[in-house]
């Protein structure tokens, strides 16, 4: 019992890491670097809080996250694939501008530099057999918790399976060849960056709806653990949602362990310390797709 | 793939290489007016006019001695973490790491300010500097070794080192902090670093202070390290080209690890201006983003110390600016304007190259 207490709080505090993961591995696999997650997923959040707060519904709230994040998506899409500026740059920009502007308008609606109003959350779903399960009943029956488990399947068909998952594979390896063949560099970079964005977004939907508001940079750097676990992973859409439970455990183990003499700074430090083992080749080797971070459009080049 | 015209036309032409130069150089300034003009839509936006808002802020930051002194106080963390980035950039790295260099860098000089109260400002104030620079630096090594040893990518290993700096200030707060606070004890009085007002009063009342000259300094080694000595050319002949720089008998590894170690000790150098300078303590979350905001200050000054220089005042300028004019538009348009910088001008940069290799 406690151990599966232990595992829903896991899952819980994994959700928005691994749709953040998950896009990021779509993405990256493509060929381009997203830094910009924590930006996407501020956007997310505060898109969400305002579309519930003005239609009172939360669902609305989950579509104004997702097009945020996809807006998102599109400017760094646009920065970096369409102009070929870096894209490690147009990243920190984007989170550098999300956390500006998620304050700017914050403060234009709701007059608060720190918070927003309560909205409402998403209701749960009750659904025969798995609501009823002990300790992960109500995990179970958190439709965003099902909904991250069937796009983390979906995202592992969709790339290793796909006829878009190959042509994405293959401008992350040698986009001259995809060029060759006669597909647009930019249109599969493009879509691997706005589906990124809208995993994202929904990250941040997450965070806002479990919140019943939106905080001032309420996302706290957990674009950035995505991004660790999409390494820790390997790029792949599974594999990054493992690692997201792992350190969703860590968390969680952090947070049971709240007034004891552990110090749980160094559990912090944990994703971190994995994640820069994984790069060193201590826990197999993280390789990246070979022409990822290069802007390439050979047809522009030749 | 060859860009040379033929003979004929390159004598019509006659060869102007400053059309060039000047077409790549306007990058940093069309960047910032594109930057200002968006910005201003943000400032219609919240119904006040922006050549009003534009006016106060360059009034109020450069038009009064307070008010030059606050940009100061502002642009000098600036000048330290650019130069980091800027160092970093030259020798093909590209170091995230700042705000991790410089909280930690900051850290080490309180605790050795602290530790050492007693000791005479001669031996005090060197030791301090040493310590910011030495914990910078190694938190800066750390990621270039990485990379030289496993080619592990920097970009990645500094933002996850951001982290852990962070988590490990906290750590140690436990054991350093004041009780029931977040910030340290205060340094010995060897270690404080004077107000500039003493020297100009005009600057009455900011908290400019010494580590502005430092910063110059710090601006000047670095010119001459990367333009006149032969570690500076090893450092830019691996941001250049690594292969040919190898087949040149320069070792990569050790360069990258050189310049990375280098890079983490600016930005380290960089917290003496809050704790030896203004505050006289440690305190958590001192930095107001200065190890990102950097990565702008490098970005706009084109990576060479001049230009890092100007770039940083013009940050320090637009930080005290945002202060100025919050009771009109909230002060996180300033947020905005940097990010936009960023965006746009890593777009225009390469936009006005690409022109300037097409020039005739």
């Amino acid at each position: 019992m406690e151990t599966l207490l232990f595992l829903a709080a896991a899952v819980r505090i994994s959700v928005p890491y691994a749709l953040a993961a998950l896009g990021a591995s779509i993405n990256e696999r493509g060929g381009v670097i997203n830094i910009a997650l924590e930006g996407m997923m501020l956007h997310g959040a505060l898109a969400y809080t305002l579309g519930a707060f003005w239609t009172g519904s939360a669902w609305i709230g989950v579509g104004a996250a997702v097009l945020a994040g996809v807006l998102t998506g599109a400017l760094h899409a646009l920065v970096t694939v369409r102009l070929r500026a870096d894209q490690i740059t147009s990243g920190l920009g984007i989170n550098l501008l999300a956390v500006g502007l998620t304050k700017f308008v914050l403060k234009a609606v709701f007059d608060s530099s720190s918070n927003s109003s309560r909205v409402a959350g998403l209701p749960e779903w009750h659904l025969p057999l798995l609501s009823r399960l002990p300790a992960l009943g109500p995990v179970l029956s958190t439709p965003l918790v099902l909904i991250t488990a069937a796009l983390v399947v979906g995202g592992q068909w969709l790339v290793f399976r796909s006829v878009f998952g190959l042509r994405l594979r293959v401008m992350g390896e040698r986009p001259e060849a995809a060029a060759a063949l006669g597909l647009s560099v930019e249109r599969v970079r493009s879509a691997g960056v706005l589906i990124s964005g809208a995993l994202a977004g929904l990250a941040g939907a997450w965070l806002a709806s479990e919140q019943h508001s939106f905080t001032d940079g309420m996302t706290g750097g957990r674009g950035y653990i995505a991004l660790a676990a999409m390494i820790v992973g390997k790029w792949s859409p599974l594999g990054a949602a493992a690692a997201c439970l792992l350190f969703g455990g860590a968390e969680a183990l952090q947070i049971s362990l709240q007034g004891s003499a552990f110090p749980s700074e160094l559990l912090q430090m944990m994703p971190y310390l994995v994640t820069m083992l994984a790069l060193a080749g201590f826990i197999g080797r993280a390789v990246a797709p070979r022409a990822i971070g290069i802007p390439s459009d050979p047809e522009k080049d030749a | 793939m060859s860009e040379q015209a033929p003979p004929a036309a390159a004598a019509a032409a006659r060869p102007r290489p400053w059309r060039g130069a000047l077409l790549a150089g306007a990058g940093p300034f069309l960047s910032v007016a594109l930057a200002l003009a968006v910005g201003a839509l943000f400032i219609l936006a919240i119904g006040e006019r922006p050549g009003e808002i534009y006016a106060l802020m360059l009034r109020e930051s450069l038009g009064t001695g307070y008010g030059l002194g606050q940009t100061l106080f502002r642009a000098t963390p600036l000048i330290f973490t650019g130069l980091a980035v800027a160092l970093g950039f030259r020798a093909g790295l590209f170091n995230i790491g700042a705000e991790g260099q410089i909280t930690l860098g900051a850290l080490a000089a309180a605790l050795t300010g602290v530790a050492l109260a007693a000791w005479p400002w001669p031996l005090l104030l060197p030791a301090c500097l040493l310590a910011a620079a030495l914990a910078g630096g190694l938190w800066g090594a750390l990621p270039g070794a990485l990379k030289a040893r496993f080619g592990a990518h920097e970009v990645i290993n500094t933002i996850m080192l951001n982290f852990i700096a962070f988590a490990l200030v906290s750590w140690l707060g436990h054991f350093v902090f004041q009780p029931a606070t977040v910030r340290t004890a205060a340094i010995g009085p060897g270690a404080e670093l004077p107000r500039l007002e003493r020297l100009w009063g005009a600057l009455h009342g900011a908290p400019a202070n010494a580590a502005l000259p430092l910063a110059l300094i710090g601006a000047a080694a670095t010119f001459v390290l990367l333009f006149r000595t032969r570690r500076g050319y090893a450092l830019r002949a691996v941001g250049l080209n690594a292969p040919a720089a190898e087949y040149g008998g320069i070792a990569i590894g050790a360069t990258q690890t050189l310049a990375m170690a280098l890079s983490g000790a600016m930005a380290g150098l960089g917290g003496v201006n809050f704790v030896l300078g203004y505050k006289h303590f440690f305190e958590q979350g001192f930095s107001g983003g200065a190890g990102f905001i950097g990565i702008a200050v490098a970005l706009l000054g084109r990576n060479h110390p001049v230009g890092v220089t100007v770039a940083a005042l013009f940050f320090g300028a637009l930080a005290y600016g945002g202060l100025v004019i919050n009771a009109r538009v909230p002060k996180e348009l300033v947020e905005i304007l940097q990010a936009l910088v960023i965006l746009i001008a890593i777009c225009v940069q390469g936009a006005l190259e690409r022109m300037a290799r097409r020039l005739p």
